[in-house]
């Protein structure tokens, strides 16, 4: 199943291939060439790095992430729960594979899990002097959740519905929240004072990290949560 | 030293694009997504090679590691609604 056979093609469809094939390979030299002849530009990491005592972090992909561009991070949280949203409005989650699972992966899972969890709180933390932040460690918590989920596991993965639905949400409406409650001290959307900046991006963070792990676990079931007495 | 970095640095790209050809052509589904897998984690390098440690990071995690995971959810499900048509068709 799924295999080609490529026993009788005419000639005129492989030429018409070929020529595709060529076009693509001109198209490609082109991206080279345009991209390799742009002027090399200094960017903006002297301006970053000069504004960064008053960003609250020491990394400065963390201080662009969640205070200069703080905005880009928040609507890309909400295309994440947009995405959540269309795919549970699709249909039910597929029912768990039939065999139970194998050796190697009942015995990975239980060696994995805690490590994970533990792994993403460290990129949590250690998002605000070096690599991490919130996504990553979203990340590491979904690919816990998806762990259990393969080992047909349901109880920690599927808490009552209303406690999923708010852990979902609270990413979102933390960051919103934080971004409007610093109108109210006089300042922009989402400006935040150097004072205090290192403890809310902390706490953003942290939320953003539970609501993205649980959406990406929520995405990779592929549907709606399944209510008892629904036909699955 | 240097040289040995630009050979890395080739090989690299090399193994990028090579990847990438096999896998747009690849007539099954499941060495698709493996060979995506693959491409993903050889990305990483890349970025790791261009000094961008959070975007290799978030490279290795979010577009090899769970896309890679949907990719083969997705084949599974559809292996498995054609098994179910087949075998419905054949009665």
């Amino acid at each position: 199943m799924g295999t080609s056979n490529r026993s009788s093609v005419d000639p005129g469809t492989m030429l018409g291939v070929w020529a595709l094939r060529l076009a693509a390979l001109l198209l490609a030299a082109a991206l080279g060439y345009a991209v390799w002849s742009l002027p090399a530009a200094t960017g903006l990491g002297g301006p970053v790095r000069s504004a960064l005592p008053e960003s609250g972090v020491d990394h400065p992909v963390t201080a662009v992430l969640l205070n200069f561009r703080g905005y880009d991070t928040l609507l890309e949280m909400t295309v994440l729960m947009a995405s959540l949203l269309g795919i549970r409005a699709l249909g039910v989650e597929p029912r768990a594979a039939a065999e139970p699972p194998g050796p190697v992966l009942s015995v990975l899972m239980r060696l994995l899990v805690p490590f994970l969890v533990l792994l993403a709180g460290y990129l949590l933390w250690a998002g605000s002097s070096g690599p991490g932040g919130a996504f990553q460690a979203g990340a590491m918590l979904a690919a816990a959740g998806v762990l259990i989920t393969l080992t047909g596991h349901d109880m920690p993965v599927t808490p009552p519905s209303w406690i999923s639905r708010l852990l979902l949400a609270l990413g979102l409406a933390v960051f919103a929240g934080i971004g409007l409650a610093v109108m109210a001290a006089g300042r922009h959307f989402l400006e935040y004072s150097p004072q205090y900046a290192k403890a809310l991006i902390l706490v953003i963070e942290s939320a953003a990290a539970v609501s993205i792990g649980l959406t990406l676990l929520a995405v990779f079931r592929g549907g709606r949560p399944v209510t008892p007495g629904e036909r699955t | 030293m240097t040289e040995w970095l630009w050979l890395l640095d080739a090989g690299l790209a090399l193994a990028l694009l090579a990847a990438a050809a096999r896998l747009v052509v690849a007539p099954d589904l499941f060495e698709a997504v493996a060979l995506f897998v693959v491409f993903g984690l050889l990305m990483t390098l890349a970025w790791v090679r261009l000094s961008a440690p959070d975007i290799a990071l978030a490279e290795a995690a979010l577009s090899t590691g769970f896309t890679g995971a949907l990719l083969v959810a997705a084949v599974a499900r559809l292996n498995r609604q054609e098994r179910e048509r087949t075998t419905d068709g054949d009665e």
